[in-house]
């Protein structure tokens, strides 16, 4: 079978970093390849150059052997490329149709936009992938996977011939990921050539025929998933082996540090109780919109909960703010990293000390010979890799982020951390690094909550796991209950097996 | 990513800063500032022989002093994401209010209290609508800037105050050391104080953090709604100071005073490198864009070019300095 895109020698540079190094790839019809490699491998950088954003320095892209350069994101999009990414680019004020339709809409004979033609086509491309959204709809009223679903009938509505994911499942639940599975199969059965990016190995397993890895922006191998295994495969990302399994956990759980009890919010969640132990990893899982962010938002004073006590050593605390929070000695890790944790604009250790800046200075003068020292004593221990401490910390890849921001927490001395979803759409390196990490500190006597809708990582780092169901606690499951179907169930609402 | 970086799993060290301060100062928005005042002086001195001379040069000051002393509080208000239209007329209900008192019999030291007093209230008024209540801030300050000199024209109608006492008009007209003026002086002072305060306390900080990322901030612990709120003050209080110079300058007060003020204020502080969208922009950078503005206007007029002309220069002085970078850039 021959590629219906094709890529060669592919480089691309920026101030001090080779991003690619004479890469190749190739797309066939009707298959999907999945595109492996560790943070900063350069997935990101090559989905880039396939749309149009980026222009590579050397190389040949060849569309069914013709060869051609993709000068803006529109020559990528007319020589039918499009890319759905994990933060999906959609407009919430404006209908389904109109999002699908955008900078592209059918035109009347007067050059008007014909919005007969765009509802019909709209409800045929939705349908083409067995949705059945009403097109007139405000994308805002929609969920997150309905909102895929558009962006998914969007890409299509440009005729294209390969269609980039972008780790389309970052964001969703356990049941939309199976009808994003399902979708995908139709896109194979339409022919299109599918690159899929992702981090989760049995979602590249289950839906992937080819793979090619890539690792610091280098081209590894590529060949047919049948062929290779999950060693074999982790093996080409990180040049090493590396342990897949969870880090040993100590499991050594001393007196309770958080009580909270009675815990509601007006909309939110109702009588939330629950403890949490020195040295002890809490996981709440649950599917999404289960109100397990909003439980942990109101602990950290972010929100206001109506009723309920929270208790620190016994104590109770009343916490209205993120600064009575950080003085109580609880911190949380927030999910969405761009908006809630990283300041992209700021330099790397100023995100380090920024909670902390009560202890680096002094009279409210800035040390910064002293935040340079906290901040290098935290990103060292998260193993961040980065030019200079003073590097602003948007251009850092995600994984690495993410670390700045667990690092800046931390650096708070904590007595409680909170982490939402800490390693979502992060790579397997720095996921290992952040498993690791966690494992550390609850061995050090911190007591850690973990947030996570990744069933193999609450399984493999809690201590004990509460479920959560529309904004209550559904179960509470430890030892030898602490199996998938349990957490599945229970999440889900379905009665346990006789 | 070195070799020996690839190999090291754990613990990797990360150097502090990669470029020296002169490479990055040499890189920085100030420098071609400076080279833009350094031209601005030369050309001045060549077009008019009064340029170069410590009088008319000490003269020249009093176009931009007062409205920088707004600009340094201003700055940081606007690398935090905000905005404050209503300087001008604080500076109109400030010089009222200290007239009022005049005509109540006070001395400098009361005026000068009244002064301060009255421009800390503007600024809380308006730090409580932003910060208190979540208003933007453009709209509240659109809204105050008509408020407070609409109260100064009830006040005053077509008429005006005069008469300030002896010693008031130091504040204006006085000089604390040969051709340094009083205002000089404080332009200089306030440059110190706005300048240890955005770029070496914790406040600083977390003004810049809050410009970049409020919700991030926030979670960070920042006390966003008390910085904000302070930061109204602060200009609140830099307009009273400003009103105060203007009016022992003026030796008057009409509500008409300072009008258009605030837009000469914000072309300041954007011209001095403050991004518009807020999270970067210096005191220095400030500082310089009040010389140039200050020298600029101060040649036009030894050549006796209109006002209307020195407006157009300024405005394509403004744009200039902001699409060139951009331009050079390829975005």
């Amino acid at each position: 079978m021959k590629p219906v895109l094709s890529l060669r020698g592919i480089s691309k540079s920026f101030p001090g970093v080779k991003a690619l190094q004479g890469v190749q790839l190739d797309l066939y019809p009707g298959q999907v390849t999945a595109l492996i490699g560790e943070n900063g491998a350069g997935k990101s950088t090559i989905v880039k150059v396939l749309t149009g954003i980026y222009q590579p320095e050397e190389g040949s892209i060849e569309i069914d052997g013709t060869p051609i350069r993709f000068a803006s994101a529109q020559d990528a999009s007319r020589a039918g490329v499009t890319a759905i990414h994990q933060e999906t680019v959609l407009f919430d004020e404006l209908s389904v149709a109109e999002n699908i339709w955008l900078g592209h809409a059918p035109r009347t004979r007067f050059g008007l936009i014909d919005r007969r033609a765009m509802r019909t086509g709209a409800t045929r491309l939705l349908a083409s992938i067995g949705a059945t959204l009403n097109p007139d709809l405000r994308l805002g009223d929609l969920g997150i996977a309905s909102k895929h679903l558009v962006a998914i009938a969007r890409a299509l509505s440009t005729e294209a011939r390969v269609v980039i994911l972008d780790e389309p499942t970052a964001a969703l639940s356990h049941k939309e990921i199976h009808e994003l599975y399902d979708l995908v199969e139709t896109l194979k059965r339409q022919g299109k050539a599918i690159l899929f990016i992702s981090h989760k190995f049995d979602e590249v397993f289950r839906i992937a025929e080819r793979y090619t890895v890539f690792r610091d922006g280098q081209f590894v191998g590529e060949g047919a998933m049948s062929a290779v295994t999950e060693g074999e495969l982790v093996q080409m990302m990180v040049g090493r082996s590396v342990d897949q399994i969870f880090p040993p956990r100590s499991h050594n759980i001393g007196p309770p540090v958080l009580t909270v009890a009675g815990y509601c919010h007006p909309t939110e969640f109702a009588d939330i109780g629950f403890t949490l132990h020195r040295g002890e990893i809490l996981g709440f899982y649950g599917l999404v919109g289960a109100g397990r962010s909003e439980v942990m938002q109101a602990l950290c004073g972010i929100t206001t909960p109506s009723k309920g006590a929270v208790r620190i050593d016994g104590e109770v605390r009343v916490i209205r703010s993120t600064h009575e929070a950080i003085a109580a000695g609880i911190v949380y890790v927030p999910e969405d990293r761009g908006r809630q944790g990283a300041i992209r604009g700021l330099p790397i250790f100023q995100n380090v000390t920024l909670p902390s800046l009560a202890r680096t200075s002094r009279n409210g003068f800035l040390r910064l010979a002293e935040e340079f020292r906290l901040a290098r004593d935290y990103t060292r221990r998260l193993d961040l890799r980065a030019s200079s401490l003073d590097q602003e910390l948007g251009l850092l890849s995600g994984g690495n982020q993410q670390k700045v921001v667990i690092a800046k927490w931390l650096a708070t001395k904590p007595r409680v951390i909170i982490l939402d979803e800490p390693t979502k759409g992060i790579d397997i390196g720095s996921k290992a690094a952040v498993h690791e990490f966690m494992a550390e500190l609850a061995a050090e006597g911190l007591a850690v909550i973990m947030v996570s809708s990744e069933i193999p990582e609450v399984l493999g780092m809690s201590d004990r796991v509460i479920v959560m169901r529309e904004g209550r606690i559904i179960d509470e499951v430890a030892g030898d209950r602490m199996t998938p179907e349990t957490l599945v169930r229970a999440a889900a609402g379905i009665a346990e097996a006789a | 990513m070195t070799e020996a970086a690839k190999t090291v799993a754990t613990g990797r060290a990360i150097p502090d800063r990669l470029q020296s301060r002169t490479t990055r100062a040499l890189h920085s928005w100030e420098t071609i500032l400076l080279v833009v005042a350094v031209l601005v002086f030369v050309i001045n001195s060549f077009a008019s022989p009064y340029f170069l001379n410590a009088w008319n040069l000490s003269d020249a000051t009093f176009n931009f002093t007062e409205k920088a002393m707004i600009a340094f509080a201003m700055a940081m208000l606007i690398i935090a994401g905000e905005i404050d239209l209503s300087v001008a007329s604080i500076i109109a209900l400030v010089s009222t209010a200290m007239g009022l008192a005049m005509q109540a019999g006070a001395g400098v030291p009361v005026l000068v209290g009244v002064g301060l007093a009255t421009g800390l209230f503007c600024g809380a008024v308006n730090g409580l609508l932003v910060a208190g209540m979540g208003l933007p801030s453009i709209v509240v300050t659109i809204g105050t800037m008509s408020l407070f000199r609409g109260i100064s024209y009830i006040v005053l109608g077509d008429k005006a105050f005069t008469g300030y006492p002896d010693g008031f008009d130091f504040f204006g007209q006085g000089y604390v050391w040969w051709v340094f003026s009083f205002e000089l002086a404080l332009f200089a002072v306030l440059a110190l104080v706005f300048w240890t305060l955005l770029h070496r306390t914790n406040f600083g900080r977390a003004v810049y953090a809050i410009g970049n990322n409020a919700t991030a901030a926030q979670f960070s612990g920042i006390r966003v709604a008390r910085v904000r709120f302070t930061l109204f003050l602060l200009t609140g209080l830099t307009s009273g100071i400003a009103a105060i110079c203007l009016t022992s300058r003026l030796g008057s007060t009409r509500p008409s005073i300072a009008t258009g003020f605030e837009l000469e204020v914000v072309t300041m502080v954007v011209l001095g490198g403050v991004s518009i969208l807020g999270g970067s922009g210096t005191i220095p950078g400030v500082v310089l864009a009040a010389l140039i503005m200050g020298m600029v206007t101060f040649g036009f007029g030894l050549l006796n070019v209109p006002g209307i002309v020195m407006s157009i220069f300024l405005g394509l002085l403004l744009i200039g300095v902001i699409a060139v970078p951009r331009l050079i850039r390829g975005r």
